[in-house]
This record gives structure tokens, C-alpha cells and sequence, in this order.
């Protein structure tokens, strides 16, 4: 056990914010979700206010933060246990108790708050906390009393995220990273959800000291959360089938370590075909055309994408940049590498790229996979899947070929009012999964 | 299973060797786990096939019984585990599993806690999430099955990442050794509220909890008892639909408008039609649900422990 506790030092699975680290904030219990990174400048804008990120740093990911009125201006402060305790006991979730009343007085007329926008502005003049206001905000309405139970909860939560705006500080791990994703921009991820990504990595079993091909169109997501899995063991190959490499944006949200973006690499396909006879002038040749190459496109990559980034936040300062740095992850793989990839095959491939035809690229990628190896192929379209599932059938090049779509459903849980939610997402995406087979014709 | 080893690496060009465990495939629903051993035979409807016959071949090898009927021999996996192990308890399958470990945030060095065993299906990939530096504690109440379980651990190869447990969980909670230590938590248990008080002590604050459940009854008491210490409180359901694939020859059905591909013409996929010219024009491959499908596995609940300060 002594083993487990050295390990919690490692960046990855540290639990408390640190300068200079990627958050996730989750703001007012998911209207909006911001990626940002914690310096001694960056701001969050709510409302109309920016507000310093700086009492976030050094806190445990989990904490709760809630706008406050003091004496200098509103900041952002950390709500601690007994206060989110008060606020459970205000949901009142433990007794269903019989309700009586029900809206058939309420008149919706704009008549029922007694208190104007100049009598709030006033009291927030006098020090009057959120909390404070949307006591005053409950006492001044007429129509308070008469609602039900339920509908007063609503009523309290609403004011709640107006007066006093709450801030959750969240890990960007692949979950959370693909979920926020998904629910702003699901096209920058090929719609991919949560569960078909989690589906993708047990299927292609991803695991520390594997060598795992990707070919990731979507981002950066797939090869994030492939490193994750590893942990700074083996390999991630970022493959590339075209002049360039795809942009991994993506991958700066995870709070990586040195160890783990050492273990991201990129190679273009021609890198890993080039012929082995005659390596000494022919194949030094090719790598270094093609390195100067990627490396002009990835830096402009860089450069070009940083915006993409869902609300980057007023982005930090030169200096600022250097004090804290941001390990680079996707470095071109080493000719040693690409040679034992060439010797041994790739424990399994995941394919996310659905710009490419799906079945050339699965075809040309085969046969750099070891014999057994596992691979999953993912696409926002059913077509392309059945094709390329019947043509490696045809092939013969795998056996336990099958296409699944996820379906993932989630419930409202509380006490007489529990059902599935009422948005749910209806579709996350096609996976093709399979086992290569040693197929002596065909390789 | 797993390459726990830094310098041996997971190749699956290696050879199969005496002693190694080998996923016999039949068919997609047709596969058996088995330990080559040298002088031994598998039998099935195909006939008899030698081990000796499989030992020097690489995994993903066709090999041939005395009647010319053939298997492939596949490297274990814990998705094939999955569905090649004995069926002791009821089991969770992959769409779950996986879903439960990417919610939990299992990333390798963590330390898991599980409830109860069962028949493993969990635990192997809850084993290879943690590897090569993490580990599983995982407890069942039946003395049995645990041994069974651990039997199936080091046939898997998994065994130095988990450690089983006989323990009543539900009554008597997780073993105070290993307080405040978990970074995530699976619960299996018939009444999952009697082990949350337990839970939030085993728990590092925003470490992560899930409870499966098949009843909703049971969803609704966890949950009341979760709001005392946990946040971000969600149930989920996971299904997979699985689709069949077949190519239906039909010459009416050509046509070059019907192709719903959303690829503009690049140069590949040209080289592409004209070598499956003929097949092109006559067939068209089709695909559609499966007819049958799980409809339910159980409500997965997660939460996460509150942070004090």
C-alpha cells in the first residue's frame, strides 16, 4: 500500500488546484461551462462583472464558490460545508408531504414582487448579501405563499443563480471534457458522447504499456482520453493519413504531466509504411522532409486554435505563460519507436476521424495492428460502418465484428418525483468493434 | 491480461505457449476460455483439437481439429472475459462497465473499492484501469465465490492488482484500514444505503462513488441517503442496440444516387470502386437493430463526496 500513496504526488490524479493548472468551471449548475487556467490574472465574467480567479488557486477540485458583496466590490468566495448543508435542507427532499395548494390563483401579471430593481440596487448599496436579497426578493412577493412546495423550491433556485451566481470548480478529466463538449460544441468532437467514448477505450482495451494507433478527427478528445488511460506508460500514436496532422486541441484541457505528453506522439502513415530495405539514405531523407513539415503545421495548429477553446478567458500574459508551463504533448514519434511499432504491431487501433472513408482507412491501417489485436472504429453514420464491417467480413481479416449505438438515459431521482429526465440526448454515435485475425492470405 | 511488466510489453505477436490462456472463438456467441496444455485436447461440434497443435502459433491464429473444422485463437481480453467467464452471480456487461469506469474517473494509480465480487466481470477492467500502479480491494460476503474469484485472477494475470476480501460490507461497512484512501467505489448490493456512511469515510473528498441497482426502489433510497454527504448526484441507464449487417444482391437497387456516403469523391475511394466493380453494381450492403436486445441491466447512480474544507 506504501506503492499507492507515492503515486498521489503525480500531477494527474492531484486533487487541489495549483497555479497555472486547467480548470473546469461549472457555473450556476451547468448553464454555462468554462474551460480555464488558473493564474494570478484570469478572470471569470458573470453577468455583467468579471470576477479574479485567484481564490481558486490552491483549493481541492469539488469546492463550491458563490459570488459575495464586501466591502471592496463583489468577489468570488468558497462556500464552505455548513452553508451547502443550510442549502440541502432548503430543498427539503427527505418528506414528501401532501400538497395542498396548486396555481389555480396564480395570475401571471408581473404584479406579484413588490420590490422594484431600484430597491435591490439599494440594498446591494447597503452590503445586502445575495442570500440577503432573495430573502427580501421571497418576503415582498405575493404570490410566495401560495405556491407549491415544488414550485417554491424553483422560484428560490432561480433567484439563487441571479443574485448569488455559484461557481463549482471541476477536474477537466475525459469525462467531464467530453460532456462539456457535448453539450456546447458537439461538432468539434464528431458528436461524440460520453458513454461511446468510454465505449470506444474498454473496447480497444486501452491499457497502461499498450501501444495504442490513433486516428483522432475529432479534436484531441480520443487521444486525451486514450493518454489518461495509460497514465505515462507505452504509447498513443497520433496517426495522420493526410500531408498534415489533425489539431489535438483538446489535449491541453487534461492536466498532463511531462511523463504523459512524452508518451502522446504523432506519425504520418507514409512514416510507418516507408520501406525498410536501404533505411540509411532513403528513409533519412523522408523523415526529415516530413518533420519539418509537421512541425510548421502543428505550430500553427496551436497558434490558429487557441480561441477554440470554449470562453478562453482573458488569455494570460506572456510572462505569465512562461512561469507556468504547459508540458506540450504530440511530438513526432522517434525513428526507434516507429521501428518497434514496424517490429511488434500496435496492441489496438481506435479510429474517430469521420472525414476519412472509413473502410480504406481501416484497410490501410490493418495491417500494422499485432495478431489479436482489438480495434474500435467510430462514426457519427451508420453507412460507412456496415461497409467497412462487411468488407473485413469479406476479408477475412477479423472475427467478432459488430456494430453497437449506445443509448444512455439518465433519471430524475427525488422523493414522489422520479422519472427520466426530460431532454435526454438521442443519439451518441456508431462504434464498429472487432478482433484482427492472423490471416496468412492476406498479409 | 494485462502488461504489468514495463519491459515486457503487450505484444500479441508472442508466440502461445504452454500454460497460456487462450479465448477459443467459435463464433461471435460461441467462445471458451482455455489453458494450453501441452498434451491436452479441446474438444467441440468441430472435433478434437491438439494443444499441442496451437503451441508456437501467434494469438489470432485458425487452427484445425482432426475433422478439418476450425477456431480461432484469440489473446484474452477482459471484454472477451467477459463473455467467456462462469456465471456465478449475475454479471455486468460492457456498456456498463464501461460507462462505470469512465464516470468514476478511474485513471491509473487509483485505489478502488469494490461491492461485492460476484463473478469478476467489474473487477478485471476495474484491474486494468488502475494498472500497472493501482489497486482494486474488492470484498464479497460469500467465501466461496471469493475464492473462485481469486482463482479467476490469477488465471486472468490480474491478481496482483486486486486483493478479495471476505466481508459482509452491508453489515459491517468497508475495513477501517483502508479509510480516507479511495479515489472511487463500485457498490453491487442489495441495499446500497446501509454502506453509504461507510462509503463517505473510505472516500477522498470529490473521490467518486457508483451504485448499481436493478430496481428503482432501491435508486430512490440510496439516493436520499447520498444527499447527506455526496454531491453531483446522477442515474443513468446504459444500453447497447446492436446492429446486423448483410449484403442483399439486387440488381434494381443500383444506382449511383444511392450510396448515402458523406465523403466527397476523393482518389482512394475511386481506387476503391473499381476493384469492387461488380459488387457495387449488383448489391447493396444494408443494416438494421438487432431484434433482440437487453432492455435492462440496472440504474447506475453516481456521486461525489462533498468537499469540507
Amino acid at each position: 500500500m506504501s506503492g499507492n500513496q507515492s503515486r498521489a504526488d503525480s500531477v494527474q490524479s492531484r486533487r487541489v488546484t495549483w497555479e497555472g493548472c486547467s480548470v473546469l468551471l461549472d457555473i450556476n449548475d451547468g448553464d454555462r461551462l468554462v474551460f480555464s487556467r488558473l493564474t494570478e490574472n484570469s478572470t471569470l465574467k458573470i453577468g455583467k462583472k468579471n470576477y479574479s480567479l485567484r481564490p481558486l488557486i490552491g483549493c481541492p477540485f469539488g469546492s463550491l464558490f458563490q459570488v459575495e458583496y464586501g466591502a471592496e466590490g463583489s468577489k468570488l468566495s468558497r462556500l464552505l460545508e455548513s452553508a451547502e448543508v443550510s442549502n440541502i435542507q432548503e430543498n427539503g427532499d427527505y418528506q414528501p408531504v401532501e400538497e395542498h395548494r396548486d396555481n389555480r390563483e396564480l395570475v401571471d401579471n408581473n404584479k406579484a414582487q413588490s420590490l422594484s430593481g431600484e430597491d435591490i440596487e439599494e440594498l446591494r448599496r447597503q452590503g445586502a448579501t445575495g442570500d440577503k436579497i432573495i430573502e427580501a426578493l421571497i418576503a415582498n412577493s405575493a404570490t410566495f405563499e401560495k405556491k407549491t412546495a415544488f414550485s417554491q423550491e424553483k422560484y428560490r433556485l432561480k433567484k439563487q443563480k441571479k443574485y448569488a451566481p455559484r461557481v463549482l470548480l471541476r477536474r477537466p478529466v475525459a469525462r467531464s471534457i467530453c460532456e462539456t463538449y457535448f453539450t456546447k460544441y458537439p461538432a468539434r468532437i464528431g458528436f461524440m458522447r460520453v458513454d461511446t467514448l468510454s465505449l470506444l477505450l474498454s473496447m480497444a482495451n486501452v491499457a497502461a504499456n499498450s501501444d495504442i494507433l490513433v486516428v483522432d478527427m475529432v479534436g484531441g478528445l480520443l487521444t486525451g482520453a486514450v493518454a489518461e488511460r495509460m497514465g505515462g506508460s507505452g504509447y498513443v500514436c497520433n496517426m495522420y493519413l493526410e500531408s498534415s496532422p489533425y489539431p489535438m486541441d483538446i489535449v491541453r484541457m487534461f492536466n498532463f504531466s511531462d511523463e504523459i505528453c512524452k508518451r502522446i506522439v504523432r506519425t504520418s502513415l507514409s512514416d510507418l509504411c516507408s520501406v525498410q530495405n536501404d533505411p540509411s539514405e532513403q528513409m533519412g531523407h523522408d523523415v526529415s522532409v516530413t518533420a519539418n513539415a509537421s512541425d510548421e503545421q502543428m505550430c500553427s495548429h496551436e497558434t490558429l486554435t487557441e480561441p477554440a477553446v470554449m470562453e478562453e478567458i482573458a488569455p494570460p500574459s506572456q510572462n505569465e505563460i512562461s512561469k507556468c508551463k504547459i508540458p506540450k504533448a504530440g511530438d513526432k514519434a522517434s525513428q526507434e519507436t516507429i521501428d518497434l511499432w514496424k517490429a511488434n504491431g500496435f496492441s489496438s487501433l481506435i479510429v474517430a476521424a469521420p472525414e476519412l472513408d472509413t473502410w480504406n482507412t481501416v484497410k490501410d491501417l490493418m495491417p500494422h495492428l499485432s495478431h489479436s489485436a482489438p480495434f474500435a472504429i467510430y462514426h457519427q453514420y451508420l453507412q460507412p460502418l456496415a461497409t467497412c464491417m462487411h468488407n473485413l467480413q469479406i476479408e477475412k481479416m477479423a472475427v467478432g465484428l459488430q456494430i453497437s449505438e449506445p443509448w444512455l438515459r439518465e433519471y430524475q431521482v427525488l422523493p414522489s418525483r422520479t422519472h427520466p429526465c426530460m431532454q435526454m440526448s438521442a443519439f451518441g454515435g456508431y462504434i464498429l468493434s472487432g478482433v484482427k485475425i492472423c490471416n496468412p492470405e492476406s498479409t | 491480461m494485462l502488461a504489468l511488466d514495463t519491459s515486457k510489453k503487450l505484444s500479441f505477436n508472442k508466440l502461445i505457449a504452454d500454460g497460456d490462456l487462450v479465448i477459443v472463438y467459435e463464433r461471435h456467441d460461441t467462445m471458451k476460455a482455455v489453458n494450453v496444455c501441452e498434451g491436452s485436447v479441446f474438444q467441440n461440434r468441430f472435433g478434437v483439437f491438439k494443444h499441442s497443435d496451437w503451441i508456437g502459433k501467434p494469438f489470432g491464429s485458425k487452427v484445425y481439429s482432426n475433422k478439418s473444422g476450425y477456431v480461432y485463437l484469440l489473446a484474452p481480453s477482459p471484454e472477451l472475459w467477459t463473455l467467456v467467464l462462469s456465471h456465478r452471480t449475475q454479471i455486468l456487461y460492457i456498456a456498463d462497465i464501461s460507462f462505470v469506469i469512465m464516470y468514476l474517473e478511474i485513471v491509473p494509480g487509483c485505489l478502488v473499492l469494490e461491492s461485492g465480487t460476484g463473478s469478476g466481470s467489474l473487477t478485471t477492467s476495474l484491474a486494468r484501469a488502475v494498472a500497472p500502479i493501482g489497486h482494486v480491494y474488492t470484498f464479497d460476503f460469500h467465501e466461496q465465490r471469493a475464492a473462485s474469484a481469486r482463482e479467476d485472477f490469477e488465471r486472468t494475470g490480474v491478481s496482483s492488482m486486486v486483493t478479495v476480501g471476505v466481508r459482509d460490507i452491508q453489515g459491517n461497512g468497508f475495513p477501517d484500514e483502508l479509510c480516507g484512501m479511495a479515489d472511487a467505489m463500485f457498490l453491487d448490493l442489495p441495499q446500497p444505503w446501509l454502506v453509504i456512511a461507510s462509503a463517505a469515510k473510505m472516500l477522498k473528498p470529490d473521490g467518486t462513488l457508483c451504485s448499481f441497482s436493478p430496481c428503482i426502489e432501491q435508486v430512490q433510497r440510496s439516493c436520499e441517503a447520498l444527499r447527506m454527504n455526496f454531491t453531483d448526484i446522477r442515474t443513468f441507464e446504459v444500453l447497447l442496440r446492436t446492429y446486423e449487417v448483410r449484403e442483399v444482391k439486387n440488381d434494381s437497387m443500383q444506382g449511383h444516387g444511392g450510396s448515402p456516403s458523406q465523403q466527397p469523391p476523393c482518389k482512394r475511394r475511386q481506387t476503391n470502386e473499381g476493384s469492387n466493380k461488380q459488387e457495387s453494381i449488383s448489391s447493396t450492403i444494408m443494416a438494421r437493430p438487432s431484434a433482440e436486445a437487453r432492455g435492462h441491466t440496472g440504474y447506475l447512480t453516481f456521486a461525489r463526496l462533498k468537499c469540507s474544507a
